[in-house]
Parts: structure tokens; sequence; C-alpha cells
């Protein structure tokens, strides 16, 4: 008793450490919510604010509060996004260079940050400085030779195979839902799907630590889907800070796809294109408040971001350029090959990429997750290291590829034979003939395009945290630099053909191969994800120049194109109907001409509809029928003869109401009557209280007739976000369409597996 | 017992945090926020002499190689003529080789890098900790609970009963002291990652 006592007044503190019982107008794990009860909801709670702002000072204080409770949490969302981008590009910046050396006079320097004070660099290797020591110097003190070569390689091999290992055992132990990029996921769950614990603390935590583990690592994937679902998860934690937010579900995902845009944002360093990408590709309602939201809580993660500095000048990714020589119309031609191979590219990586990640789960390959990352790592590091651009970091290498050779580049792409009279400045420089190094580096670009083509299909989709806009990036600037380096030495070599005469004189500098790269990147990353708007603006956020966009529409809109005549999902839309999600996709058009009497439940030969009469169901009746079916909902009518529809009750408010009816309420036994009206039914005299269960039944279900055709509900249910449509046919109910039902039905029309619509 | 309002709206408010290694995390992520918005003004009044410097690049000229050239000067001195010493050209030559030099005014924070990969190292270690405490120290604490480590072995909804008894035992006579709410919780926390963990490794119902 004392104890209990002394306990109460702690108890408060802990009483969340007690499991929460679920509150009425909650909703359970892998369902759909109600669109146009969370925002009746919203509409009400703000009503029943701005009555009681008039009230007196307080309570118009808190209603101020409550207006701005959206500004703070977006500013909340973009500090904490900027500060993980920050501390990622950091770490990983550090560890990706701890598999080649490491620094003697402080371990935590990367190998640009060690050699920022020695005078020991030189022009040919700006590399080189004493106090950064490859493993063979450190361990056997020799830095050439074979033996040098063996021990450096092995080393890469098991760093790259230790980061691997830490990533997936801590996502098995800690976070099973941080695996994959999350774009498919946060894409479900922002249409109105609930998977708990997908936005949790846990999840956010695993996937920032594991994102630098496994680039670190070396494998072909990136960080930017990962970012993106990071930053929804630090939205879903503040928001749920405020109860604004917590209890609403519309309202929260709002926030959701405004921390998207702050992903994307602080991804590239493209504000802009982080709302817009948020707008096309992952939210499914874009009001226009969300437009100005997301664009703040943009600015002020790419702002931390920009304090944070981690990448030494104060700009915001790595591979950002700036150089502004002109383009001309005849570029066209190749740029528009560019984008026909990027659309191609897309297209294969993504029958490939479903079909390798439909083995795994069906077959005994997805059985063994960690050995088959351990693996595809080891693959990975054993054939990177050789080439020394696969070797170095994926973003390194497409801003050495985004970069215009000038007379201070020192790598063996810009090995190019110099005039020895030249003095023109450093930015002028004219088209030169290819040196020997230049021939070196166009056939090992080209093994390491065959390379990561390969491999990029069997790393996206472990289970690691795994994005794949780098990747394909990488994969289009490789081939865009090649061709640029193609139509340079044409250029120079044959400046007298017709279609060089006229723009490329001899001792000009026409032809830019990094713009080629750019472009390369920006079609193969169309092929991939279908973006269009999004796309372009993010590739001129990146490079800081308007006057490349026509180059970059022509490539971005030939590899839609091109890639759309083969298959039209991107490869986010085909992980979702991979796993079976039900997401009703807006960019879906629905031509046949079915009719809601189709689709609608029950068809012939299945058990009549499962309904609630108004007032002639005891409780008894009720708790059986809930147990024995597992509809979420049942439709209320005036009595089995007339069928008359009054509304519909949901079953998890059913099974909440009678329960509490049975603890609380007076003489409520299993022969009480049920009733939905406002009065109670006659009843005979010695009969036992009736339950009025009104307050849960939902008096506006939205209704079709039988002869809608399937076109307009599908439409009704886009829209309005439906979970459920009743049908009925001169006032009589006839039957039920739930958003499954039609997801089945659209997956039947397009001859795909209806019974690959999962979550029951 | 019918719970008070107060306690339903905390309940709803604080029902994602209902896990002591939810709490650890949150701290450590609140921690990253503070320590982020902490070196805002730190990165930008750090700057020691390591911290700045302005970088020429010099390409082959005549018969002179290439240099680079590092100094440790302001932005506003950031040029060729005062970082490019000794001048390797004559007078009348220094604007032609200045003309080809490309110079670069770079600032970094040693003490954020040192400050983000200490932090993430420790976060690392912690989390190792936890994985080995959790694989190899907890079963054997757990060994009068044998009872529920052998229904392990049973169907999937016979466990997850059987987990759900051993939680509601635990919890049922309203546990008072703090350590055994701390179980509490975190049994629960174990039950929602083994149910992710069949969901997207076994069943591959997520995330294939």
């Amino acid at each position: 008793m004392v104890n209990a006592g002394a306990m109460s007044g702690s108890g408060n503190l802990m009483d969340f450490l007690d499991e929460p019982f679920p509150d009425v107008g909650t909703y359970e794990d892998f369902h759909t919510i109600d669109w146009l009860r969370e925002k009746s909801r919203d509409t009400d709670r703000h009503r029943k604010i701005t009555s009681k702002s008039k009230e007196s000072i307080w309570e118009f204080i808190k209603s101020l509060l409550d207006a701005w409770s959206g500004w703070v949490v977006m500013l909340l969302i973009g500090l904490l996004a900027g500060t993980l981008a920050g501390v990622i590009d950091l770490a990983v910046d550090w560890m990706t260079d701890l598999k080649e050396g490491v620094c003697l006079s402080a371990f935590w320097y990367s190998h640009e940050q060690c050699c920022w004070t020695s005078n020991e660099t030189t022009f040919e290797d700006r590399d080189k400085c004493p106090l950064w020591q490859k493993w063979s110097e450190l361990l056997v003190n020799q830095s050439e030779g074979a033996s040098a070569y063996i021990l450096n390689y092995l080393m890469y091999i098991l760093w790259a195979l230790l980061f691997a290992f830490l990533a997936v055992s801590l996502v098995r132990v800690f976070a099973p839902y941080a695996c994959g990029s999350g774009i498919p996921e946060i894409k479900t769950i922002l249409s109105g799907f609930i998977i708990r614990g997908y936005l949790g603390k846990w999840t956010l935590l695993i996937k920032t630590v594991t994102l630098v583990l496994v680039v670190s690592s070396g494998l072909s994937l990136g960080k930017e889907g990962p970012l993106v679902h990071v930053a929804c998860c630090c939205g879903n934690f503040f928001s749920s800070l405020f109860s604004k937010y917590s209890k609403n579900e519309g309202k929260r995902r709002e926030v959701l796809s405004a921390a998207a845009a702050a992903g994307v944002s602080v991804a590239f360093g493209a504000p802009i294109g982080g709302v817009l990408f948020s707008l096309e590709e992952v939210s499914y309602y874009f009001p226009l408040k969300t437009l100005w939201r997301s664009f703040f809580a943009a600015l002020v993660a790419a702002f931390t971001l920009r304090s944070i500095n981690p990448f030494g000048n104060s700009r915001l990714v790595l591979f950002y350029v700036e150089y502004h020589t002109p383009w001309y119309m005849a570029e066209l031609f190749p740029f528009i090959l560019l984008g026909v191979f990027g659309g191609l590219w897309g297209t294969l990586f993504i029958r490939c990429n479903i079909a390798w990640c439909r083995r795994r789960k069906t077959t005994r390959l997805g059985k063994y997750p960690v050995l088959e990352v351990i693996v595809v790592t080891a693959i990975t590091a054993i054939i990177a290291y050789p080439n020394p651009y696969t070797r170095q970091s994926t973003s390194e290498l497409i801003s050495e590829l985004f970069n215009d050779c000038g007379a201070l580049e020192s790598s063996q792409l810009c090995d190019y034979i110099n005039d020895p009279n030249m003095t023109r400045p450093v930015d002028d420089i004219p088209d030169r003939p290819a040196g020997v190094g230049v021939y070196t580096a166009m056939w090992q670009l080209a093994l390491a395009l065959i390379f990561k083509i390969v491999v990029t299909i069997f790393t996206f989709g472990m289970k690691i945290p795994s994005g794949l806009f780098i990747p394909s990036m990488a994969v289009g600037a490789i081939a865009g630099r090649m061709v640029g380096i193609g139509v340079e030495q044409l250029a120079y070599h044959h400046h007298d053909w017709i279609i060089f005469r006229n723009w490329c004189r001899p001792g000009a500098d026409c032809v830019t191969p990094g713009l080629y790269a750019m472009v390369g990147a920006a079609a193969c990353l169309g092929g991939v994800t279908r973006m269009t708007v999004s796309l372009v603006v993010i590739m001129f956020e990146l490079t800081g120049g308007l006057e490349y966009i026509v180059p970059l529409m022509a490539a971005a809109v030939t590899s839609k194109w091109v890639a759309d005549a083969f298959g039209k999902e991107g490869i986010y839309e085909a992980h979702i109907h991979l796993n079976g999600y039900p997401f009703l996709d807006v960019k879906d058009e629905f031509t046949h001409r079915t009719l809601a009497t189709d689709v609608m439940r029950p068809r012939r030969g299945e058990p009549p509809l499962s309904v609630l009469t108004q007032d002639s169901m005891t409780v008894e009746d009720v708790e059986m029928l809930i147990k024995e079916t597992d509809y979420n909902g049942f439709p209320v009518v005036v009595s089995r003869d007339s069928e008359r529809l009054i509304g519909f009750a949901q079953r998890r408010e059913l099974i909440l109401a009678i329960k509490n009816a049975r603890q609380r309420q007076e003489g409520i036994v299993s022969n009480s009557i049920m009733y939905f009206t406002e009065e109670p039914p006659e009843l005979p005299a010695n009969s036992p209280h009736p339950l009025k269960l009104r307050r849960i039944l939902n008096l506006s279900p939205f209704t079709v007739t039988d002869h809608t055709p399937m076109e307009t509900v599908v439409d009704i249910f886009r829209k309005l976000g439906l979970r459920q449509c009743l049908v009925t046919r001169s006032g009589r109910l006839l039957g039920i369409i739930t958003k499954k039902d039609v997801l089945r039905h659209m997956a039947q029309m397009a001859n795909q597996d209806p019974e690959s619509i999962m979550f029951n | 017992m019918p719970a008070s309002p107060l306690r339903k709206s905390l309940h709803a408010q604080v029902s994602g945090f209902a896990d002591p290694a939810s709490l650890i995390s949150m701290k450590l992520l609140s921690l990253v926020a503070v320590v982020g918005c902490l070196l805002v003004p730190t990165a930008e009044a750090n700057k020691s002499s390591e911290d700045i410097r302005c970088k020429c690049i010099c390409p082959p000229y005549r018969n002179i190689s290439g240099h680079i050239y590092n100094q440790n000067v302001s932005q506003k001195d950031c040029n060729c003529l005062h970082v490019v010493e000794p001048m390797p050209v004559p007078g009348h030559d220094v604007e032609a080789y200045c003309l080809l030099c490309e110079c670069r005014y770079e600032e970094r924070s040693t003490t954020t890098i040192k400050v983000i990969i200490v932090i993430y190292l420790s976060v690392v270690g912690a989390l190792l900790l936890y994985m080995a405490f959790l694989m190899l120290v907890d079963p054997l604490i757990r060994k009068p609970d044998a009872y529920t480590e052998q229904l392990h072995n049973e169907e999937e909804n016979e466990d997850a009963r059987s987990m759900a008894a051993a939680t509601a035992s635990l919890g049922g006579p309203r546990a008072n002291t703090v350590l055994e709410r701390v179980e509490g919780a975190q049994q629960r926390w174990k039950l929602q990652v083994q149910e992710q963990r069949k969901t997207v490794f076994d069943r591959h119902k997520m995330l294939s």
C-alpha cells in the first residue's frame, strides 16, 4: 500500500512504459485510412478551436499556437533532416577512404582532409602526402610492387565485407523495415495505408547508421532513396509531438509529403527539385498548402546541411559543376541518342531487377539474406578494385565525369595532347586530340559501364538500405562521357565535314564532354524512375546553369517515351506491384467497360452480404457475426426484408463499443437488442436494456448504383480516397465494393494475377 | 479500472514511446539534433589556422612544371599575387602566368568532423554491444522462462499467443517497479521486431 502511494507520483511519468490501449478512431496495422473521416475530424477540431478562441486571451494564444504548429514541425524536420544528411555525408567520406588507408595524424580524417594542410602535394599527384598511408605501407612498409598491391586489394575486400556484414546484421536484429529503398512503401503509406513501425524511431536510427556502412562498402547503390525514408521518419517523429498531427492520419500525411521533399533536397542540394519530386513521385494528395510548407522544409534542410559544410566548400552535393560553355543545335542528335540509351537501359533494368526480386521472394534464395549480401559485396569488391573508375566511390566517379577538362585537371580522362605554346586562359581551352591516357580511360570506362549495369540489378532490393539514383546516374554519366569524347574527337579530326563546319572552327572550344555526361545521367535516371519535371529541375539545380535545360529536357523526354513504349511502370510502381501493396495509382487509366455489378461482392454463388439490421439484432448475434467473418465493416439496413440502407459501421468500432458497453453500462447482456435509431424500439416489458450504438454509425456512406461504370467508380475511389463503396439498386442494398476489389479487378483486366494483391 | 481522460490522452499521445530502447534511440536522436544545431555557431566561431586556406593551382608553363600553392590567407587576399611565393617567373611574365592559375578559397571545420565521426562510432559501438547483449547474454538471463523458449519451436500463432500470454502475465498484476515495467516494454519491442522480421525476412510479404 505504502509503495503504491509512493509510486503514484512517479507513476504518471512511467505510464508510457505500459502497453497502450487502442483508441477509438485509430487504425489497425496494414489497413487503409478513411480520408473523408480524417478530413471532417480535422475540420471539427479547427472549428472548435476557432470558436473557443473568442472566449479569452489564453484561448486566442492557443489558437495561434495551433496555427503555427505546422510551421514549427516543418522547421524541426528541416533541421533534423539536414543534420542527419550532414552526418551521413561526413561519415561516408571518412569510411570510404578507410578501405584504402588511414590518416596517421588523426584517424578521423578522410584522405582529402588529411592532406589538406600538407605541402607535399604536387601537380601530378595531388593525393600524395606523408600523413596518409595506405594499408600496405602501414602493415608491411611497402608502397609499390606486387605484394603491396595484393595486400591493398585484400584489405579493401575485407573492409567492404566487414561494413556490409555489420549493416545487414544491424538491420536484421534491430529494424527489419530499414532495408530497401523505402520509396515504394512511402508512396503506399502516403496513399492512405498504415504500416506501423515503418517510420519509427528504431527504423530511423538503423537506417541512418547502416546507410553509411553500405555506401562505404563500395556496393553499387546510392543514398538518395533511403534519405527520403530517413526524412519521412523525422517527419513522423516530430508530428507525433503535436496532437494536431499525431491524432489525425490525414494531416500527418501532409507533413510526410513535406518531409519527403526535404529528404530529396538534402540528397541533391535541390530544394525546388525536392518539392517537385514529392509532388510527382511520392505524394498522393498534394494540396497547395503542402506546396509552400514543403518548400520551407526543403529550404531549412538545405540551409542546415550547408552550415555543416560536409564537403568543405559550401557546396551541398559532391558533383556540383559550374561551367557555362554553350551547346549547339547539332549536338541535339547525340543527346537524343543518349535519351534512347537511357530509356532502353531503364527498361532492361526494371525487367531484370523485378525478375531477380521475384526469384528472391519465391525461391530458396530468399532464405539466406545475410549470405546474399556478403556474396554480392565480395563480388563487387573483387571486380571493382582493379579498375580505378570503379574503385573510387560512385559519387566521386560522377563528379569526375561531369567535370570539364581545363588546364588544371591532371586526371587520366583529361590527358589531351596540349599545344606547348598555348597561353589561353583556363576555361577556354580549344578541342584537342586525345592522348594515350584518354584512350586508356575509354576502355576502362567501357568495362566499368558493363560492370555497373550488371551488378546494380543484383544489388537493388537486397536486405540493406539501397537507393538507385546514384548508380543510374553513374551508368548514364559513363555512357554520356564516352559519347562526348567520341563527338569531340570526331569534331577535331574531321572539322571539315558539313555538320561540324558551321559551328566548330579549329581552335574553338566546341564540344564539352562533361555536358554529355550530365545529359546521359539525366536520361538514365529518367528511364528508370520515369520522372519528368522533377528530374530536369534537379539536374539543373545540380549544375547551376539554366542554359542546359533544353538538352536535359530533350534527353528526359526521349528516354521516357522510349521506356514507356516497353512498359508503363517505373521502378517504384513495379516494386509496389511485386509486393502487392494496395496502391491505387493516379497515373493508371482505367479504360474497360465493366460495370459496378461485375466487381461488387457478393458475386453469384457466394454467401449473401453480412448486414446488421437497425433494431432487430441482439448483442450476441452481432458478436457471432463479428467472430465468424473478418470484414472490416458492415452495412446497416432497415430490416432483412426491405434492405434499405441506413449507414455503415466499422468492425473495430463495433468491437470496442460492445466491449465498453458490457463493462460499464447497466444491464447489457447477450440478449440485449442493439439499435442504431434515435429512439429505442418497442420492446416487451421484461426484456433487457437495449444498447444504442448510433454514435458509431456512419450515416453518409458512399453509394453507387449497380449500373455505374467502373471507370467512374475507380475515379471516385481515387479522388476521394474511399475504402469501400456500397452498391444499391432502386434504393435497396445489393453489395459492396472495397478498394481491394477494385485493385484486383484492375489487375485482372491487365492480365496480372489478382491474388497477388495481399494484406487481406 | 476506468482510466482517467488525462491518462488516456497521455497514452494516445505517447503511445509511440512504448519501449526503453526507443527512449535510448530518442535520446541519441535528440543528442544528434542538439549537436547539429550547436555545430552551426561553432563552425562559424572556430576558425583555427588549420581550417582555412587559399589553394592556387598553376599548370605547366613553358619550362616550369605545374605546382600547387597553399597558404593561410583571408578571402580577400586569395589571389595569385599573394599566394604564389616564390614567383617562378620574372616580373613581366607574372601577369601571363597568373592568368593561367586558378585560386580557390576553402574552409572546413575540423571540430565538426571530429565530433561527428566520434559520435557516429560511439553509436555504432553501442548498437553492437546491445546486439551482442541481446543475442548472447539475454537468453542466459531468461533461463527461468524456459517454457517460452520451448514454445518458440511451435507454429507461429501459438508462439504469438504464448508470448502475448507471457507479456500479459508480466503486466497483469500492474507491475509496480520500474524494472518490471522496463522489462515489459522491452518484451513488447522484441515482439514487434520479431513480427517485422517475420514479415520481411521469412514471409517476404513486404520489401521483397
